[in-house]
């Protein structure tokens, strides 16, 4: 190649950022929620979890907000992007304006600025719908495992793919309103523990978890989870699926 | 091979319930009351109640447009439904029967879907705070869906009663001069906006909540939602003025009935 007619990587001045973020600390009340804009230059590849850092590492180190796997795997970093529940590792702010706005979930315990308390919420939806294998039969371990067909074995894990953000229950109108609705996520665990043989429970159990307002009818069918769940779970599929399930209960 | 591991580590983890476990507490009480059955059954009837209604607007809209064909086509629409085909004379009864039907089934729904709306300054706050944070399709529809329901308890109660009341005075005279001497058209418009968009929305609601379509459908189920609606809006306006249109010209005679040109021709002997 003759290098002489390359002509230079022309790269364009990087984008200035700039971040308003709801900054409230619960544990001083008397301060009250506020905007706080910052600005940062654009990087290559960047996501909010690299800008928030880059904030937190050179403006404030006060900043709370939560990371862990940074890829969009255990699922901490959910927050309000521009006003939509969105993973911020898995964020890039190219696909975002120059101006963004950063809120904490609604809905879950605040702990500081974009930090919220997922983790007791779902394990106490966990505790309530019972998520985990009831098994009647006891278990040899001494035996080789019952096999599972594959394409069963696939569908488990499709629903298992839920990381427990939150990001459902921050976009469901129904759990705005009525707290105590059990949300996309733990009508998706319903499914999962229905599908999986190992799992004993009748439709008469579940039913008993979820066949009520709080459960599946209490769902109006906004789809906001469905449209937000950063790992695509088919969850109208699944709500339906499970709607159509509990009201045959109705009528025997 | 050590298959045995995957089920001993996490065994304190992944309770499995010995065979006697129904002599154990269990985390919910075992179901001596069975959870009552009627979530399900109020849930299947809301959306039913709903569904028939919808049917019934389409079939309505189909019988009230026939004025486009001719005042004459309607009068024999309106006769029809009065049964003199089948029982040998107008009984006008049999309109108010099905109007009386269909306002049952309307506070049926409404009583129904009434459970759905916010309760409270606290859920309709946070449901409009949600709504304009989220910025989302479905569920700002929804909201379109709650107020047009709300606007429908009175706008269809007040036609059905009309209906209900007064069965013999529907045919192409009468029902114009309501519309226009009876100064009832303003009605008429806001009942036909709200009741086609509230439908449509419905049935849209209907297919994606019972996923009767399958689930990678939602494209197509919005493109036929917006087809229904803007089909039978604009098929109502165009009724709507036919029945204005009429209504005007017979202003000066307002009350007179409509004579088809078989009986008026006997009149004339
Ligand atoms: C008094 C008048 C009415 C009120 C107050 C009302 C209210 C509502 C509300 C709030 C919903 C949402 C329910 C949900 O999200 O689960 C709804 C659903 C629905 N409405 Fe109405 N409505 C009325 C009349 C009608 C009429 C005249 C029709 C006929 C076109 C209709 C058709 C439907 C359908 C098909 C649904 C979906 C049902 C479902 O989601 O289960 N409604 N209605
Ligand atoms: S269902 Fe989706 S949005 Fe909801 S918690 Fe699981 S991964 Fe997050
Ligand atoms: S579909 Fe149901 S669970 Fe999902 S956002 Fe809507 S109301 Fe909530
Ligand atoms: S940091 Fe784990 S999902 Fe974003």
């Amino acid at each position: 190649m003759i290098s002489i007619f390359r002509r230079p990587a022309s790269s364009p001045p990087p984008r200035r950022l700039t971040l308003d973020i709801l900054r409230y600390n619960p544990a001083e009340p008397e301060r009250a929620p506020t905007l706080q804009a910052f600005t940062i230059d654009e990087a290559e590849g960047m996501t909010l979890f690299i800008a928030l850092n880059e904030i937190r590492a050179h403006q404030d180190p006060s900043l709370q907000f939560d990371f862990v796997c940074r890829a969009g795997i255990c699922g901490s970093c959910a927050m309000l992007v521009d006003g939509r529940p969105a993973l911020a590792c898995r964020t890039l702010t190219r696909d975002l304006n120059s101006h963004i706005t950063l809120a904490p979930l609604p809905f879950f315990e605040l702990i500081g600025d974009l930090s919220v308390n997922t983790g007791q919420w779902m394990r106490g939806t966990a505790e309530r719908l019972q998520t985990w294998i009831h098994a009647v039969d006891r278990v040899s371990i001494d035996e080789i495992e019952a096999p599972m067909a594959p394409e069963l074995a696939e569908a488990i894990y499709e629903l298992d793919r839920c990381i427990e953000c939150g990001c459902c229950i921050a976009a469901c109108g129904t759990a705005q309103m009525r707290p105590d609705f059990v949300g996309a996520v733990g009508l998706n665990k319903i499914a999962r523990f229905r599908l999986d043989p190992r799992d004993q429970r009748s439709d008469e159990d579940f039913y008993e978890l979820i066949g009520d307002d709080s459960g599946v009818f209490g769902c109006m069918s906004l789809l906001g989870c469905h449209d937000v769940c950063p790992k695509q779970l088919s969850l109208q599929t699944q709500i339906a699926f499970l709607r159509r399930k509990m009201a045959r209960l109705g009528f025997d | 091979m050590s298959h045995s591991i995957d089920y001993t580590a996490p065994q304190p983890l992944r309770p499995s319930l010995p065979p006697d476990a129904a002599a154990l507490p269990t985390a919910h009480p075992p179901s001596s009351v069975r959870p009552s059955r009627w979530p399900a059954r109020l849930d299947l009837l809301q959306s039913l109640s709903g569904l028939l209604l919808a049917l019934f607007l389409i079939a309505h809209m189909a019988f009230v447009s026939t004025i486009l064909i001719s005042p004459q086509a309607f009068y024999t629409v309106a006769r029809f439904f009065e049964g003199a085909w089948l029982l040998g004379r107008p009984y006008p009864v049999l309109v108010s029967l099905v109007a009386a039907s269909i306002m049952a089934l309307l506070m049926l729904h409404a009583w129904l879907a009434m459970r759905k709306f916010p309760a409270g300054f606290r859920q309709y706050r946070a449901f409009i705070a949600h709504k304009n944070r989220l910025q989302h399709g479905d569920t700002s529809l929804w909201w379109l869906q709650v107020w047009t329901g709300f606007l429908l308890f009175f706008l269809a109660s007040i036609h059905l009663y009309d209906m209900l009341s007064q069965p013999e005075l529907i045919g192409p005279y009468a029902s114009a001069d309501r519309v226009w001497s009876g100064g009832l058209w303003p009605l008429y418009l806001l009942l036909l906006f709200s009741v086609e968009l509230h439908g449509g929305i419905g049935l849209y609601r209907l297919a994606v909540k019972w996923g009767l379509f399958g689930g990678k459908t939602r494209a197509r189920l919005h493109l036929a939602r917006h087809a229904f609606s803007a089909f039978f809006i604009t098929l109502g306006l165009v009724t709507l003025l036919a029945y204005i249109d009429l209504g005007r010209e017979h202003a000066p005679r307002a009350g007179e009935r409509y004579q088809p040109p078989s009986t008026s021709a006997s009149h004339h002997h």
